[in-house]
């Protein structure tokens, strides 16, 4: 590696790779080799460097320069300018308002980021476990294998505070604590990669640019909890990270990480990729596990829990990839080096996945507790086309809505609860001036009627209850009763549904009515949309 | 039929819990899963042939219907709708003829919605078979239909 005088990173993540990085990485490398530049330069596939806005990114070092939104026919004006002159194109630079920049680590986009989940993701090659370990892959667990007992493991990442990333934040430790506890000598660790929560994809992100990290956390998990077998349950439509991961499995393997007697410690560990099968409810981790046990794809009621009763019934530990990316890095540095980032309450970073009205759409890592307008105006770089900041929904379809008074909140676990919004997922969706919430309200329920699993009443029929009611308001002949309707249809979903998914629809459902109630009452009988969106979209329907 | 079907369940491991995997093998390349093919996978795997089809039907990647050579999947969650994922998928419909889960005569195309692709940074999308085409427009959304074999 050091031969070379020069590396050069290209995004071969999926969000990249939709915009044609395929050819333009097949183009630079054809143009190096008949430039004779082979032995200077050297070119490495990377993950996901976060701007995917304006992807394929595209970074030389050692300068760190980075190019925006390359083309293949851009390749040669890099190698001829750039690679063989030594001087920078400087049309492709990343641009943000008045912002130009030639280090993007230097732009607000990145000064307020913080990388620890997605540490690696965009530096190395996913593909090669050797770039993995010339970093920190699997310091954490040769660390914990060679000095820690379960139990000491068990207590740093309780005294972490790490909370669950998958969407109801429970504490990491404890559930590893209980799964230990529980009794059998048959335990399994399962990673939720089931990633399904619309405006999200964070965790598909961190498997295609940094697998290994995954596959560490799972194996320390493992030891942790008393487990010798893992099962990763990967969305069937992540074909990208299924390929990868598996062949990441095979390194790991070869390399003795994993199998039997893992680093000589007498340790084993196995893990199992599977795929899904196209079903939301599967990411709630009960409708997982009967899915991993080859069944319909329902929820299980809640308890006994899978710390206990999880996979064939035996005690199983499920965590999100995000969570589990977090555990290397913490048995790494420690426990207080994870509390001295995010907030006292909630410590830490959290992946988002910007989307909608933003200027810089993609993915990003920030410290829990960063202000809500931090993150669109800094890092996301506000709104664009001259519109204003309308709404953010935290958590995905199944989060809150949040309006301009919220701009100022500390974004963590226990301060958007107290909005009534989540964390969720970790889904950041920007909505404009433009747009109306009757409207958007339409389009999630029209999401979670589609997604309900049919198992319990509440859920079945409370949202297709809930759409025809905004239905109704969206086309104009909604009264006051049918918006009473609605909070009562969805405190009784939220006191009654068997799991988290009709728990939650009454969470954007309420928030809105909460924040956005006036734009409600206009649509009643037979008011007007002020935007003009639901008369256009109802027509439609009816 | 019966014989690749024992030798898919022998690949994958005469066990319920590689339903999953076994019904995705059989289903490739290939629209949907036949009658047939589901009623001989639970009697290689000793299931009642009502727990293989309960299966087969909960998940959207798996049919028991005919589809077209082509599936067509236009995402319209919230993301994609901001971006005019409404007036996407209109297009699509007019173009093909069709309402969203029918197939068009000739068997070439199905359109179906699909659940959020992940790639909300370049919204809206769609999927056509594997492949997924991001920051569309009516107009171009039509014409990647257009180009299709
Ligand atoms: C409808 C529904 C969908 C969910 N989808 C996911 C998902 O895609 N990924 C995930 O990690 N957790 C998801 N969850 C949360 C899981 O049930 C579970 O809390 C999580 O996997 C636990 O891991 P953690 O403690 O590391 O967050 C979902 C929950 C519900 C109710």
């Amino acid at each position: 590696m050091s031969m070379h005088r020069s590396h050069i990173l290209i995004c071969s993540g999926s969000n990249c790779s939709h915009r044609q990085s395929r050819a333009v990485r097949s183009r630079l490398r054809q143009a190096i080799t008949e430039t004779g530049l082979e032995r200077e330069f050297k070119v490495i596939e990377t993950g996901c460097f976060g701007l995917c806005q304006q992807g394929p990114i595209m970074v030389i070092y050692p300068e760190g320069v980075h190019y925006c939104r390359v083309q293949a026919d851009d390749i040669d004006e890099i190698v001829q300018t750039h690679l063989q002159k030594g001087r920078v194109v400087t049309r492709l630079l990343f641009k943000s308002g008045t912002e130009q920049s030639v280090e993007l680590p230097k732009t607000a986009f990145y000064q307020k980021q913080k990388r620890v989940v997605l540490r690696n993701v965009g530096l190395i090659d996913p593909e090669n476990i050797e770039e993995s370990l010339a970093r920190d892959g699997y310091q954490g667990l040769a660390k914990v294998l060679d000095t820690l007992s379960p139990e000491a493991v068990i207590a740093e990442v309780t005294n972490s505070g790490l909370q669950g990333r998958g969407g109801a934040g429970f504490p990491a430790g404890r559930k590893w604590e209980f799964t230990r506890k529980a009794p059998g000598d048959q335990k399994y660790v399962v990673c939720n990669a089931d990633e399904g929560e619309p405006g999200t994809s964070k965790d598909r992100l961190i498997l295609e640019g940094d697998p290994h990290t995954i596959i560490e956390g799972m194996a320390i998990a493992g030891y942790a909890v008393g487990a010798t077998k893992g099962f990763i349950y990967i969305r069937g439509e992540y074909q990208l990270s299924l390929q990868r991961f598996r062949q990441a499995v095979a390194q790991a393997k070869e390399y003795g990480l994993l199998g039997q007697d893992i680093l000589g410690s007498g340790f084993h560990f196995d893990i199992e990729v599977r795929s899904g099968a196209g079903a939301y409810v599967c990411g709630e981790e009960t409708a997982l596990l009967n899915s991993l046990e080859g069944k319909r794809g329902e929820p299980r009621y809640k308890p006994p829990f899978p710390a206990n009763f999880g996979l064939w019934g035996k005690p199983t530990l499920i965590n999100n990839v995000e969570t589990l990316a977090n555990i290397g890095p913490i048995l790494i540095h420690g426990a207080d080096w994870y509390r001295s980032i995010g907030s006292p309450e909630c410590p830490g970073t959290k992946v988002f996945t910007l989307s909608g009205n933003i200027a810089n759409r993609g993915l990003i890592e920030v410290p829990m507790g960063i202000t809500l307008r931090e993150i669109v105006e800094d890092i996301g770089g506000g709104i664009p086309n001259g519109r204003h900041f309308k709404m953010a929904q935290t958590g995905g379809t199944s989060g809150g809505c949040l309006a301009v008074q919220h701009l100022d909140l500390p974004v963590d676990i226990p301060h958007l609860a107290e909005v009534g919004s989540s964390l969720g997922s970790g889904a950041l969706l920007v909505v404009d001036d433009s747009h109306c919430m009757v409207d958007l309200a339409r389009v999630f329920l029209k999401f979670f009627a589609h997604e309900s699993c049919g198992q319990c009443t509440p859920c079945r029929e409370g949202t297709t209850l809930l759409k025809r009611l905004v239905d109704k308001i969206a086309s104009g002949s909604g009264t006051a009763a049918d918006i009473k309707a609605m909070r009562r249809l969805s405190t009784t979903m939220q006191m009654t549904s068997l799991c988290g998914l009709g728990q939650t629809v009454p969470t954007p459902v309420l928030t809105m009515l909460a924040y956005f109630n006036d734009e409600f009452m206009e649509h009643l009988d037979g008011g007007a949309c002020a935007t003009g969106v639901c008369r256009a979209a109802v027509k439609g329907v009816v | 039929m019966r014989e690749w079907v024992r030798q898919t369940v022998e690949q994958f491991g005469r066990d319920r819990h590689q339903l999953l995997e076994i019904l995705g093998h059989l289903q490739r390349g290939r629209s949907y899963l036949e009658k047939e093919t589901l009623l001989a996978v639970a009697e290689e795997l000793d299931l009642p042939a009502a727990e293989v089809y309960g299966t087969a039907t909960f998940y959207s990647l798996y049919s028991t219907v005919p589809r077209g050579k082509h599936i067509i999947r236009v995402c319209e969650n919230a993301p994609c709708h901001i971006d005019g994922a409404a007036a996407v998928l209109a297009a699509v419909q007019a173009y093909l003829g069709l309402q969203v889960n029918e197939t068009t005569e000739d068997g070439r195309f199905t359109l179906e919605t699909t659940s959020c692709l992940g790639i909300c940074s370049a919204a809206p999308a769609l999927m056509i078979d594997d492949d997924v085409h991001g920051n569309l427009t009516p107009e171009s959304a039509v014409g990647i239909l257009k180009n299709l074999a």
